[in-house]
């Protein structure tokens, strides 16, 4: 579904990514996790287009076609959805609105007919069961004034009602509290199936307690410099970071 | 009204500017330049009674005195008075009876530009009276409003038709004396509209006028009166396109409004003249005046433009809250781009005792555009306890644009409460990707942006014209961003 050969990138001169090798298959849960600013977010915004980011290496095929090649809005639409670490506020742009307009947007590009009021309702009406989130929340502005929880939550909402085919969440964990937390964890479940496939970036072993994830790999420094199983993780928590740095240090050395 | 929404984002698909085009009709025109004959040869035109005449040389010899205003924060070469056609009608054969009579080429105009002067009117209930140039071209529903005793027709018609109500009223509210485009148009203004609402009236349908102007070199001067006697309501909805022409247009227009005991007037604008190009040549000067006066106790005066076109736009809807319990209503969204520069706000003038009013401004530059708000609260001496609420939002798109606000206050009776609240913000990128990878492109996603910054304004809107304000805000700022 995705595979990432020996992707760079940089900002403002400044190397970020400096060889990233990733291949994940449909069905499949592969965990990120390593110390603050060794590029995660990097990662998933160049995934993701955006454009401050500079590409200076490799290549991403996704899904049979050269992600570099295509537009951020395309990208979404061929079913790439980011969940964002800081999600931004859109004043005056009601949430409701802003996914019809997001979910028509893309059945527009599969030459599908618009959903009218009545269908797009029923479908929010389920989907809002799933991640738990409130009516009087989708009425109001987009994320403008949300406390961070339901920020992600919100993000979680329209991973949902856009049933993206490669789904990465930038620590969606962090900031909820443990409710929170599980039923994010839930609704990305119940949305596990066999021809989706998801990216988590985490800092925490607890979130993979909830979503198990098929493959965990550590980024450090710009580089995945470990991958295994859920075990990763366990060991990661346990022993922190320093022991793998130690290594790359050595191994580099 | 989401939906709709939706629609109109889908329509968003070229950005020049749509109404651009001429039409062929033979013009019937003054000679070019202003003179005491040219007053008259428009005064004659119309087969008007002497007084109007008289009024009109009174206004033009007062204009002599008087010099263009300097003070708003636009600029432009030296307009030359004495290179504008003054007058100019479409010419027909005979007075049109029916709509079937008119010019299939006006007719063609009409269509152009949307407005169908027949059935479909019928179904979403709005009366058209159009201005092409200078003619009122046809009022339709008439009949259905004479039945409750409304008159909507051109100024001319009134002028003939109802002289007392003209005598009374017209000049009323806004003086020809009152600054120096007021006395151009009181002198040579060429036709517009007239509105009356007898006592205990509720106007069963939406009026409208759309003006265009059409011939080159013409400056368009209308004048539009409202009368709502007491307890009576109308909504009024004026909608405005004009070709592309590379030389600068000037319109002059003035705009009155009375509102007797208990009456309502709702006036919007929708404002789409030619903005002129990328570079800022051509487009229209859109000096207008407009004031409404809440001469009864508990009446409203309540106005909400959409102002996307003109290359300068200088205009002030106010109210004069002279009746006790009397509110006014400002609500606006102007929108510039490219070389465009607009300085519009509103006056309320607070006098009776317990009156209200209500301001919001929302403007929205791009491109290398300026935008300013400039507004008056002033509350009179004896003016006991008046309320008023401003609120001017900034929202600008890249930074070669600039935003302005120039609030003034006087308050002379220390029971007023006066609330001004501004702000100043930018499209972010942040917010553009974020829509991007939702799958929204950029154009579509400023269309959502500034649609939901200016909802407040957009929702005072009769239905049928919000959907097209909305597809309005879209297609001027496309190309603006990305
Ligand atoms: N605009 C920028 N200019 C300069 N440096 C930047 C910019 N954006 C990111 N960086 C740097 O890139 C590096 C990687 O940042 P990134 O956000 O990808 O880290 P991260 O792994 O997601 O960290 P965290 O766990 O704290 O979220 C950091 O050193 C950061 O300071
Ligand atoms: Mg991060």
């Amino acid at each position: 579904m995705l595979k990432i050969v020996n992707l760079q990138a940089r900002i403002e001169e400044k190397e970020i990514l400096k060889g990233i090798n990733l291949e994940i298959k449909p069905g499949e849960v592969h965990a990120i996790m390593g110390p603050n600013g060794s590029g995660k977010s990097t990662l998933a915004s160049v995934l993701a287009g955006r454009e401050d980011y500079e590409v200076t290496g490799g290549s991403v095929n996704f899904l049979g076609k050269d992600l570099l090649e295509l537009s951020p809005e395309d990208r979404a639409k061929e079913g790439l959805f980011l969940a964002f670490q800081y999600p931004v506020e859109i004043p005056g742009v009601s949430t409701t609105n802003f996914i019809k307009t997001a979910v028509n947007e893309k059945r527009k590009y599969q030459g599908l007919e618009p959903l009218d009021a009545a269908q797009f309702l029923k479908i929010m009406k389920e989907k809002m069961k799933l991640v738990e989130i409130d009516q009087s929340l989708l009425s109001r502005s987009l994320n403008e004034g949300f406390s961070g929880g339901e920020k992600k939550r919100n993000e979680i909402f329209q991973m949902a009602m856009l049933e993206p085919k490669l789904a990465i969440l930038d620590e969606t964990d962090s900031g909820l509290d443990i409710d929170a937390l599980r039923i994010v964890a839930n609704g990305v479940n119940q949305l596990r199936s066999k021809d989706k496939a998801f990216l988590v970036v985490t800092h925490y072993q607890r979130l993979l307690d909830y979503i198990v994830p098929d493959f965990v790999h550590v980024l450090y420094n710009g580089r995945i410099v470990r991958s295994g199983t859920k075990e990763l993780a366990l060991e990661l928590e346990e022993k922190g970071y320093d022991f793998i740095k130690a290594e790359v240090e050595k191994e580099l050395a | 009204m989401h939906e709709e929404n939706d629609d109109i984002l889908e329509q968003v698909t070229t950005s020049e500017y749509k109404y651009g085009f001429v039409t062929d009709i033979e013009a019937d025109e003054a000679p070019r330049g202003l003179s005491e004959d040219t007053v008259r040869f428009i005064s004659a035109k119309k087969n008007e009674p002497e007084w109007m005449l008289q009024n009109r040389l009174k206004a033009y010899r007062h204009w002599l005195t008087m010099e263009e205003p300097k003070w708003p924060n636009v600029s432009y070469p030296a307009i030359n008075y004495q290179d504008i056609i003054y007058y100019s009608a479409p010419k027909q054969k005979i007075a049109p009876d029916s709509l079937d009579d008119i010019d299939p080429e006006l007719r063609k105009t009409f269509d152009k530009l949307g407005i169908s002067l027949n059935e479909q009117k019928r179904l979403t209930g709005i009366a058209v009276d159009a201005v092409i140039d200078s003619v009122s071209v046809a009022t339709t529903f008439k009949e259905e409003l004479s039945k409750v005793g409304v008159i909507f027709c051109s100024m001319s018609e009134a002028i003939q038709e109802h002289p007392e109500l003209i005598k009374k009223y017209l000049g009323s509210v806004v003086p020809a004396t009152d600054n120096f485009f007021t006395a151009l148009n009181a002198a040579v203004f060429s036709d517009g509209s007239f509105c009356y609402i007898p006592k205990g009236v509720r106007c069963p349908m939406e009026l409208s006028t759309y003006f265009r102007i059409n011939a080159a070199n013409t400056g368009q001067f209308e004048r539009t009166l409202i009368v709502a006697e007491d307890e009576s309501y109308v909504s009024y909805l004026e909608g405005c396109t004009a070709p592309m022409r590379d030389e600068n247009q000037l319109h002059a227009a003035v705009v009155e409004l009375v509102a007797m005991e208990k009456a309502e007037i709702k006036y919007s604008t929708v404002q789409n003249w030619y903005p002129g190009d990328k570079e800022g040549k051509g487009g229209i000067y859109n000096f207008v005046t407009k004031r409404g006066i809440c001469a009864g106790n508990y009446s409203k005066i309540s106005w909400t433009q959409v102002e996307t076109g003109s290359s300068i736009t200088w205009k002030y809807p106010s109210v004069i809250l002279k009746g006790d319990h009397s509110t006014g209503e400002f609500y606006s969204v102007a929108v510039t781009n490219n070389c465009q520069q607009a300085d519009t706000g509103t006056k309320m003038i607070h006098l009776g005792k317990n009156t209200k009013s209500r301001i919001v401004s929302k403007g929205i530059s791009a491109g290398r555009s300026h935008n300013s708000y400039r507004g008056l609260v002033d509350v009179a001496k004896n003016a006991s306890n008046a309320r008023n609420f401003s609120q001017c939002d900034s929202l600008l798109l890249g930074d070669r644009c600039g935003a302005h606000t120039f609030p003034y206050i006087e308050v002379k009776n220390n029971t007023a409460m006066v609330e001004h609240e501004a702000t100043t913000s930018k499209i972010g990128e942040d917010q553009i990707f974020y829509c991007n990878q939702r799958g929204i492109d950029t154009e579509t996603a400023v269309a959502l942006i500034i649609n939901g910054f200016a909802k407040e304004v957009m929702n005072q809107l009769p239905m049928e014209f919000a959907v097209e304000a909305q597809k309005l805000l879209a297609i001027s700022l496309e190309g603006s961003v990305g």
